[in-house]
């Protein structure tokens, strides 16, 4: 068994697992089932809706569409990795205000998508926006909301940063 | 009664009670539910629209022993999930009526087994004629329902119409399609049930509506009341289509728990969720319509049919909503429509936002620019000489006692869309560009809550309590699926009792706590079950007055202390009202006249469209949302609701396609069923004028459907004015588009006689 079933090791959420899996099991399936991380969600299971984005490595990638072999020795951040010592992420503070998030489904991975666009750029355009979250659908919200709650909570991201460049002097 | 007057709560655009939880991954949906011992089910499904079934034979290179099997000898008690009328079987008996019918179910404890173990039943069939069409099915060579095929039909008639024509100035005719629209809730269907032998059944599941779902249970397990248990788990969109569907999946569910002996979960893939589950009715409706030299209606003839499916299930009640709605928020002397729901041998169409109203108003905000193309007047000038204003009676001779403000939202949303400037500077661009660009508009109203006498029959029941450690919890079987429902009712709670919106909180929803207010539905739950809130909060504090010496001011300490005062003398502290129907209403089942609804909700949208002569694809750039929908209880929310209904709207007209290969989904995979997505969405500017309803949760009325009625209409209107070409069918792809630009002879032109 231990032939087709190797240990797995990753970073998730700046924690050290091993995880004893199939090596084509999903790293969906694996962040659910093996380490009960269920705010990561399936909702095509073939990339197209983006309920399971997570970061890996610092890239967006759909887990529904990684074979956990590949992420052996990588750094995964999924949604509950976004809160930081209790505190909302600014992302997840402007979904709560802006009504960003209805049903909440789509939510974990459309947080993760808006995560790696801010910090790939700080100041993200309309135009930016849409193309950043165009491999995560929503059907509740016709994106008005997120793309305010992404603009309020680059900003709030952005401050946090300034304050926190401060406190460091 | 409610007023207008100043509120705290209600009306500001407080945190999402269960917002938090979605957040932070906390929250917990039904695939994210484990327990110990679990099992897995799957279904094993027809691949023939329709046919006797000869025989089923299990591949015996599986390890059968290891499965729990059930069909349908296996049902206790009823083999039928009976919405109204009992004729669709929990699992085929005998006989198959649509492709990817339920016939047998699997469990296993490794979910990952369950795939090949499907693939292993063989079943084979004597087929027999199916009926895949409208056309086919009113042609009764073959019947697949009944004795006519027909689940249902209605005749509204107002006036004469038959002498109308005769004075007629103009008359013009058209026919207009709808194709089938997925829901597409980003959660597929889930459910988990769990036998307790003596004990009954409970199950947890994705679902709109937990009584339903009790109601099935109990006639397919045939177990009394309280020994069913429905709870409802995070739900991830549902839109209509977990309002039906979710008593088949738990009745399965339930079936392989007993069979099994273990908790079972059942979560759809997506694949399945969308050949298997309910969609929207495909429409045709047919219009012929009698004007006067000025533009005014004489008569409207309608003849609406619909597609419903191989089994009855909401079908009526949706031809009825697209019958009440099919004349259109305007004044005609004389009406008739004429409307039929058709079997078919495709899979059973359903609930889904809008519940036929989005049929009936594409069909008629069409033919109303058409009308205006035929006869020679602007769009606008059609529709304000027709608008329904205070007093005046719609085609159910309804008196809209209410004030209407139609013309009001229709000079906004003119003005928001610089609609004359920007269609005359169109006008001329388009002379030179190979990109044609166009507005359009739809006026529309929608019935909020049940039809007719609906509410009265529901008889909802509704309330709040106080628990001992001081939270006061809203009593409701209305639920939650993203729509907003925990925090209008808790915002209402809190504003009527004079607390913190953090003092209040949902009861769960398990129908071994809540009262039946009903299933959550039709528009109902801000203005019926908001009201019905509202008064069980008032009615508390006048309990407390009288029984518990609460004062004329108090704080929230004041307020819990006094309920521990109650509950010291009289056990528990609870309030519950059932419903009470405006005074006046009048509703006659048999001729379709009365009082259709208890409100209207009313809307202008506009649509601006720009049409690529190049690649023949229609883009929205722009989008205007108008209405009135009574007091807006949560400004963000509301704007979310209609930003969201729209969105769903753009992807019915120009996206969203429904393939049906010999009644079976051919394309159900998100990779080729096409919603619009964030770049595809375009601006959507959305106004809201409030006049307060008396009668409703706060001066609420419906809004949850309400957007979905207008897009499409819209859109299509627009492209009209882009290319001077009506398109009557929806969805409108650009090969579509590409038809009928390059036909040599125009056709479906409106017919003037």
């Amino acid at each position: 068994m231990s032939a087709c079933r190797p240990t797995i090791h990753m970073t998730v959420n700046g924690e050290m697992r091993a995880v004893d899996a199939p090596p084509m099991k999903r790293l969906l399936d694996v962040l659910r089932e093996d380490l009960h991380l269920t705010g990561t969600k399936e909702g095509c299971g073939e990339g197209e809706c983006g309920s399971c984005s997570v970061r890996m490595n610092g890239e967006l990638v759909n887990s529904c569409l990684i074979p956990v072999l590949q992420a052996e020795r990588a750094d995964i951040q999924t949604v509950e990795g976004l809160a930081l010592n209790g505190k909302l992420h600014p992302l997840q503070e402007a979904f709560l205000q802006c009504g960003g998030a209805q049903c909440g489904i789509c939510t974990p991975g459309m947080l993760m998508a808006a995560a790696q666009l801010i910090e790939r750029n700080p100041h993200p355009g309309m135009a930016e926006i849409r193309e950043g979250l165009a491999g995560n659908l929503c059907r509740c919200t016709g994106f008005m909301r997120i793309f305010e709650s992404v603009i309020a909570g680059a900003a709030e991201a952005s401050e946090r940063a300034v304050e926190h460049a401060h406190d460091a002097r | 009664m409610s007023t207008t007057a100043t509120t705290r709560i209600v009306g500001a655009s407080v945190p999402r009670k269960e917002g938090v939880d979605k957040l932070i991954g906390r929250a917990l949906y039904v695939d994210d539910m484990e327990r110990e011992g679990m099992w897995f089910g799957a279904t094993v499904r027809s691949t023939i629209p329709r046919g006797i079934i000869r025989s089923i034979q299990f591949d015996p290179r599986i390890d059968w022993s290891q499965f729990a099997i059930a069909a349908a000898a296996d049902v206790p008690g009823k083999n039928h999930i009976q919405l109204i009328v009992a004729d669709q079987p929990c699992l085929a008996d005998g006989q198959v009526n649509h492709c990817d019918e339920a016939i047998l179910l699997l469990a296993h404890p490794d979910r990952h087994k369950l795939r090949e173990a499907v693939n292993a039943v063989r079943i084979e069939y004597d087929p027999l004629p199916a009926v895949l069409t409208i056309e086919e099915s009113e042609k009764q060579d073959v019947i697949v329902l009944g004795e006519d095929n027909v689940i249902k039909s209605f005749l509204l008639e107002k006036g004469d119409v038959d002498s109308a024509w005769a004075n007629a100035a103009h008359i013009v005719e058209g026919e207009y399609r709808t194709g089938a629209q997925e829901h597409l809730y980003i959660e597929n269907n889930g459910m988990i049930a769990e036998w307790n032998g003596e004990g009954g059944i409970t199950v947890w599941g994705s679902l709109q509506c937990p009584f339903y779902v009790h109601k099935t249970l109990r006639a397919v397990f045939d177990l009394p009341d309280d020994k069913v248990r429905v709870i409802q788990t995070e739900t991830g969109g549902a839109f209509g289509g977990k309002e039906d569907f979710p008593s088949n999946l738990a009745a399965h569910a339930g079936l392989l728990a007993m069979k099994s002996g273990h908790v079972v979960k059942m979560v759809y893939d997506r694949m399945e969720d969308l050949a298997a589950t309910t969609k929207r009715h495909p429409s045709r409706v047919r219009h012929r319509t009698a004007l006067d030299r000025d533009g005014k209606l004489l008569a409207m003839e309608i003849d609406l049919a619909t597609d419903g499916g191989a089994y009855s299930t909401l079908s009526s009640t949706v031809l009825s909503r697209a019958t009440l709605h099919a004349a259109g928020p305007y004044v005609c002397p004389n009406i008739r429509i004429r409307s039929r729901a058709w079997a078919t041998n495709n899979v059973p169409y359903g609930a889904f936002r809008g519940f036929g109203a989005p049929q009936a108003i594409f069909a008629t905000e069409r033919h109303m620019d058409e009308i205006a193309a035929a006869i020679g007047i602007d769009p606008v000038g059609l529709r304000r000489r027709n608008f329904l204003h205070d007093g005046e009676q719609n085609a159910t001779e309804q008196v809209m006692r209410e004030p209407v403000i139609l013309d009001q939202l229709l000079d906004r949303a003119l003005a928001e869309s610089d609609y004359h400037g920007k269609r005359a500077r169109f006008a001329s661009e388009n002379q030179v560009s190979p990109v044609r660009r166009g507005l359009g508009l739809a006026a529309f109203y929608h019935g909020s809550g049940f039809t007719g006498s609906g509410e009265l029959y529901l008889n909802s029941l509704a309330g709040v309590d106080v628990t001992a450690d001081s939270t006061v919890r809203v009593l409701v079987s209305n639920t939650e699926f993203g729509q907003g429902t925990n925090t209008i009712l808790t915002q209402i709670a809190a504003e009527a009792l004079g607390i913190d919106y953090e003092d209040v909180t949902m009861a769960p929803a398990d129908t071994g706590v809540i009262p039946n207010s009903g299933p959550t539905v039709a528009s109902r739950t801000s203005m019926v079950v908001g009201r019905l809130i509202e008064r069980a909060s008032l009615q508390l504090l006048e309990m407390l007055r009288s029984h518990a010496g609460l004062g004329v001011h108090y704080t929230s300490e004041d307020f819990f202390v006094a309920c521990e005062r109650y509950r010291a003398a009289h056990g528990e502290v609870r309030s519950l009202c059932h419903y009470e129907a405006p005074p006046g209403i009048f509703w006659d089942d048999t001729t379709y006249h009365g009082e259709a609804y208890p409100a209207y909700a009313w809307a202008i949208y506009v649509a601006q469209v720009a049409v690529d002569t190049v690649t023949y694809s229609a883009e929205v750039e722009e989008f205007w949302a108008v209405q009135e929908v009574g007091r807006v209880l949560h400004p963000v929310m509301a704007k979310g609701q209609i930003e969201g209904g729209v969105a769903q709207g753009i992807g019915y007209a120009l996206y969203e396609k429904v393939i049906l290969q010999n009644g079976h989904m051919a394309n159900n995979q998100m990779t080729n069923y096409i919603m619009p997505t964030a770049e595809d969405v375009p601006p959507i500017h959305v106004h809201f004028e409030e006049l307060p309803f008396r009668f409703g949760g706060f001066g609420a009325k419906g809004i949850g459907e309400l957007p979905h009625d207008g897009p499409a209409p819209a859109i299509l209107n627009a492209i009209r004015d882009a290319t001077g070409v009506g398109f009557n069918r929806i969805p409108l792809l650009p090969e579509d588009i590409f038809a009928k630009l390059t036909a040599r002879q125009p056709v479906e032109e409106p017919a003037v006689l």
